[in-house]
């Protein structure tokens, strides 16, 4: 963390006047920082993901029986195996937090606690992007029939948005979750029903984009939709997150 | 510290349910005509829809409920948030099983894919049914209450939302003939919204049943911490906010309570034995 | 109106039973919710009546020893 915080009361009237509160990007990129280096260093989070949804594909080939999918099944495989990982990601977003009073740390700064929203979300939807760069090839390489090429910029479009509704909902949930003790049953539990209009657009959006004979963009009103969701949950986690770190 | 005792409506709110709801039995019975496609089955239509609606509108009145319990931290807007979410999911679990039942009677299959009630419903209820275990599972009061009403509030702006994309997604080949509430002739719609009267009328009533009976145990438990000084045993681990702000905190100790029993219940919870020593 | 006149009043061999099941289920649902109202509200009864049990025992003592406190 940053080195500035000091809060020695003697001089701390005077150092309030001189050294102002940090602001709130600083302290969202001083805890991205900080999180991005632990996840660099213990590399819990991200190959633990990635190989899942590997593995994940392997499972389906034997569920179904298939050498390859293409249309709804393929988006359908692809949209829940992502979304199944992404679980394994928000179950641990907080859990070192919870465990080692990385919360008490955060709540004795002088930092808007807002920015602990922001910054977790954001590393969460980092998460994701490093998932899915594995996981997608793999995807079009394991399981998928057709070319992946043409149909690569609608799906990527519905993928970053998805992304930003699965971090939005999932910062939030896990931060609920975190400090019960059933964490790990609840978290799955809270965010799948959560997650489904983000399943609902996300593979009904990429379905026709995976078919064998390509209809080109990705449905205009899918992508709205997918993108008013993120919106509303976005200031739902904005608006309530407060509540939940106060203790 | 007197509450506004919670039963105060409650006769003439349920009078007015047992009127309402007669009135609706008679109307769909014995006024309504039958319907050309589905005839008698059609009926169903009268107590799944007002479920459906009484049931999403409940969910969100717990949302709206759980913030004000969030702006003025009053526990008994929890306990009304409490009320409102868990008569909801009974009323959404009575929609689940009509829906059930018309489908089945109607296609054959006891649950179909395009009735998009049906479908956002059984989202909606397998969320809310995480709201009792996730309360269990945080065991101090005012956090379970925090927490719990975070949840009401985003499950709260889920439901429509929920609802919107369901419905888009549900393909058309079947049509939706449950749910629709366009384009009924004029008995019908007349028939339907006595229904929609009557069972909005059953939930207000049943709410308050709840909210009076909780409310009168917590009152009782009180009565018995106060009169006999018995330190009687804390309400335990609970998913249920307490109907009286300070039902789960260990017995206090009388003010200006002379040394004796006063001096030896100062430490954390209070020693059952000291009564009548 | 005239549909009415000439199906039977209550087709129970068809489509009757199903909507029967659907009333029966909701009147079922509140039935069931009254039991277990009453079955708390008398689970209350009792305590009540414990309550002012223990406090007719206790009643001689508590007017031999005052207790200011207790007094709200």
């Amino acid at each position: 963390m940053s080195a500035t915080l000091d809060t020695s009361p003697a001089t701390e009237g005077e150092r309030s006047v001189a050294r102002p509160q940090p602001g709130l990007w600083s302290t969202v990129a001083a805890v991205m920082r900080k999180e991005l280096l632990v996840e660099l260093r213990t590399l819990e989070s991200v190959p633990g993901m990635s190989l899942f949804a590997v593995t994940t594909f392997v499972v389906f080939h034997f569920a179904l029986n298939r050498g390859s999918v293409e249309g709804d099944l393929a988006a359908g495989i692809l949209w829940v195996t992502l979304l199944f990982a992404a679980i394994l990601g928000v179950n641990r977003l907080f859990v070192a937090d919870a465990d080692q009073g990385g919360f008490d740390c955060f709540l004795l700064a002088p930092v808007d606690r807002t920015a602990l929203l922001i910054a977790k979300a954001a590393t969460l939807l980092v998460y994701l992007v490093a998932l899915e760069l594995v996981a997608v090839p793999a995807f079009s390489i394991l399981l998928l029939g057709p070319p992946i090429g043409p149909a690569l910029g609608g799906t990527v479009a519905a993928l970053a948005l998805g992304d930003l509704g699965v971090a939005a909902i999932g910062t939030l949930v896990a931060a609920m979750a975190v400090r019960t003790r059933a964490r790990d049953l609840l978290g799955p539990l809270l965010t799948l029903p959560l997650f489904v209009p983000i399943v609902i657009g996300g593979a009904r959006c990429t379905a026709p984009l995976l078919e064998l004979s390509h209809r080109g963009a990705p449905s205009g009103r899918w992508l709205t939709t997918l993108g008013v969701y993120d919106l509303v949950f976005g200031l739902i986690a904005y608006a309530l997150f407060d509540f939940l770190l106060e203790d | 510290m007197a509450q506004r005792p919670y039963g105060k409506g409650l006769r003439p709110l349920s009078i007015a349910t047992v009127a309402a709801m007669t009135a609706a039995l008679a109307l769909v019975f014995f006024y309504a005509p039958l319907e050309a496609e589905q005839g008698f089955l059609q009926k169903i239509f009268y107590v799944h829809v007002p479920l459906a609606i009484v049931s999403l509108c409940g969910f969100v009145l717990g949302g709206l409920l759980a913030i004000q319990h969030l702006r003025t931290r009053d526990p008994r807007w929890d306990m009304r948030s409490y009320v409102a979410i868990h008569m909801a999911l009974i009323f959404g679990l009575a929609t689940l099983i009509t829906g059930s039942i018309w489908a089945k009677g109607s296609w054959g299959h006891w649950w179909v894919w395009d009735e998009p009630t049906l479908v956002s419903f059984l989202i909606v209820f397998l969320l809310y049914a995480t709201y009792q275990p996730l309360r269990f599972a945080i065991e101090d009061p005012e956090r379970q209450a925090r927490y719990a009403s975070v949840f009401a509030v985003t499950a709260g702006a889920f439901v429509p939302l929920n609802f919107i994309a369901v419905r888009m997604s549900t393909s058309f080949l079947h049509p939706r003939t449950l749910s629709s509430t366009s384009n009924l002739p004029g008995s019908m719609g007349l028939t339907f919204l006595v229904s929609l009267i009557a069972i909005g009328l059953l939930y207000a009533t049943l709410c308050k049943y709840e909210l009076t009976v909780k409310h009168t145990r917590a009152q009782v438990r009180a009565l018995r911490r106060r009169l006999l000084d018995d330190g009687a045993p804390a309400r335990g681990r609970s998913a249920a906010p307490s109907a009286l702000p300070d039902d789960d905190a260990p017995a206090r100790p009388a003010p200006g309570q002379p040394d004796g029993l006063g001096a030896q219940r100062f430490g954390a919870g209070s020693a059952p034995g000291t009564v009548g020593g | 109106m005239t549909p009415l006149a000439e199906l039977p009043a209550l087709p129970l061999h068809t489509a009757g039973k199903y909507v029967a099941a659907a009333y029966i289920v909701l009147f079922a649902m509140v039935l069931v919710y009254l039991a277990i109202i009453s079955i708390r509200m008398s689970r209350t009864e009792r305590e009540l009546g414990e309550l002012l049990e223990r406090l007719d025992e206790k009643g001689p003592q508590a007017q031999a020893q005052p207790e200011p406190g207790s007094e709200r």
